[in-house]
């Protein structure tokens, strides 16, 4: 647990000085911006989900982008050799490079609170549903990087782990789409395991017991395939 | 404390380590001597438990490094080869994140880094961000983390490579003081520095263990110099055949008036060389040692653990 906290925050520290983080999360400020001023002047709605909705894909490429160098880039600096030889669990690493940039991802939705509060100076959101919507984005951050992390400990390359990342990201989030293709039964179950599955009930205001399941099942099982990964790495 | 039992490690199809067994008592400073690839590094990343071996075992102060990892990774410090760090802190935030890592408890992290700091005489550079550090500061930087937390078991790898005179010096008389109350394992393929830091040396070549012994018994072998180059103004045949009698030769290769002289032994025969060159009526018109090659020597090694066999 301590030791968790200890590589959390090393994590943390660690991309106030990296320009990647900056870059990455201005893109997904001014991103997230656009949608918010686009979806208030087409149809001035004092909702989120005009902005949450295109949100969730500039969401999944921020999770593949701020978790790609954490293990890959350990390994490639040889930083990784440190790590694992301290009296640290492999499990420990994992979480605690996760929660890590969970914490970073927190920060930058938080900051796009700025938006709804925007929006309670000149109209009355209903606050129900926003946080419904910023608990879906957060859920379905938690999973992005959960698999972006899982990606990072398979390579040295951090541009091979943000293209698995990426790859699997985008694969779960449209196979839900794609199943409507499926007959009806397979369908339905091929949907059951997309991540844009439960989404759109969150921005819409809201909140499936099922679908905070399943989010945080995906966060675990990455996690935990992470953590198997790099305990694999030494038998290598 | 050192534990090594029939390991072997293969990296896919590669065999790296070949069923090695050695053992390092508490207080024992231990050279690990190998050319390049003679599989060094990779039993160094098995005793700090980087990697797992494919068979056989390694323990660490009683612990087993498979079944009880994190008992046996707390009695550690370690130096990788390359000197790995974190480059975008300082010094002070590294050390501080090591010695949390390597559970140092809390209220003793801000003395155990001023310590270690003065030890390895980074005073100057404790707030130094480490990515600006030259190769020998970090490479104390490197030496600090690792004795930190204070561990028994110290393994360092190449800890003199790439850096300059003065500061492999440094090195050497702290791997000496620090050897005075813990257990040193550490590699290197420079010969005589094995004979002027540790008490016992262990010779890797191809994987496997070639030679392992009190320091003494390798001395005349691993400090080399037992080879001569003479030139002697006589009939180059006589001369060479009048050599190989003397007491202590055994090989002998001419060239013209110069002779290479091989000895075995531990006494010096140059003096029976002179005065067995003067009492045939020749002269000798120079003499000297000739340093023996890294390679010589391991093959020397190799060949007398053949001979064992
Ligand atoms: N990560 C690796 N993958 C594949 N082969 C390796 C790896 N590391 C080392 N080797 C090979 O294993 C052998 C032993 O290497 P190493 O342990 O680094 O030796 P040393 O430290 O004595 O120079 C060498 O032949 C080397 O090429
Ligand atoms: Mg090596």
């Amino acid at each position: 647990m301590k030791n968790t906290g200890t590589i959390a925050l090393r994590e943390l520290t660690s991309y106030t000085t990296s320009p990647m983080a900056y870059v990455v999360g201005a893109v997904f400020l001014a991103l997230t911006g656009i949608f918010f001023g686009y979806s208030s002047a087409t149809y001035s709605s004092t909702s989120v989900s005009g902005y949450l909705g295109p949100g969730s894909l500039v969401l999944l490429l921020l999770g593949a982008m701020l978790t790609m160098r954490l293990i890959a880039e350990e390994r490639k600096m040889g930083t990784l050799e440190l790590l694992l030889t301290a009296p640290v669990r492999d499990s420990e690493v994992i979480i605690g490079k996760f929660l890590g940039s969970l914490g970073l991802l927190t920060a930058l939705i938080a900051l796009t609170l700025y938006y709804p509060l925007l929006l309670s100076i000149f109209g009355d959101p209903d606050w129900g549903p926003i946080s419904a919507g910023y608990l879906g984005l957060f859920l379905l951050g938690c999973a992005a990087l959960s698999i972006g992390l899982f990606a990072s400990t398979l390579t040295s390359n951090q541009i091979v782990a943000a293209v698995v990342s990426g790859g699997i990201l985008f694969a779960l989030w449209f196979v839900g789409q794609a199943a409507s293709f499926l007959p009806k039964d397979l369908g339905n179950t091929v949907a059951y395991f997309s991540l844009s599955k439960y989404y759109p009930d969150f921005t819409s205001g809201m909140i499936d017991t099922r679908g905070v399941v399943y989010y945080l099942s995906v966060t675990v099982l990455f996690l935990f395939l992470g953590i198997r990964s790099l305990e694999n790495s030494r038998w290598n | 404390m050192i534990k090594v039992e029939n390991v072997t490690k293969y990296y896919g199809k590669r065999l790296a380590v070949d069923n090695i067994s050695f053992s390092v008592k508490k207080g024992e400073i231990v050279g690990f001597v190998g050319p390049n690839g003679a599989g060094k590094t990779t039993t160094m990343r098995m005793l700090t438990g980087f990697l797992a071996p494919n068979d056989g075992e390694v323990e660490i102060a009683g612990h087993d490094m498979l079944r009880h990892s994190l008992e046996a990774r707390r009695y550690v410090g370690y130096l990788p080869e390359s000197i790995p760090l974190y480059t975008d802190i300082t010094v002070r935030s590294y050390l501080e994140f090591a010695a949390r890592l390597r559970g140092l408890e809390p209220a003793r992290v801000k003395d155990r880094i001023d310590a270690v700091v003065s030890l390895c005489h980074l005073e100057e550079y404790v707030d130094s961000i480490i990515g600006k550090l030259s190769k020998g500061f970090r490479q104390r930087v490197g030496v600090a983390q690792a004795i930190i937390h204070e561990p028994q078991v110290l393994i360092l790898d190449e800890p003199t490579i790439g850096i300059d005179p003065l500061q492999v010096a440094m090195t050497r008389q702290l791997i000496r003081d620090l050897g005075k109350d813990r257990t040193i394992l550490f590699s290197t393929h420079i010969l005589t520095e094995v004979s002027t830091v540790c008490e016992r040396v262990i010779v890797m070549h191809q994987g496997k263990i070639v030679a392992q012994d009190r320091i003494e018994k390798l001395a005349t072998i691993l400090q080399g110099g037992r080879r001569l180059r003479i030139e002697i103004s006589g009939p180059a045949e006589q001369v060479a055949s009048r050599l190989r009698k003397v007491d202590g030769v055994t090989q002998v290769s001419t060239k013209g008036s110069r002779h290479v002289v091989e000895c075995s032994g531990a006494q010096d025969p140059r003096a029976a060389i002179m005065q067995a060159m003067v009492e045939s009526g020749w002269t000798v018109l120079s003499l000297e040692a000739l340093a023996m090659s890294l390679e010589d020597v391991f093959l020397k090694l190799i060949a007398r653990q053949e001979a064992k066999q």
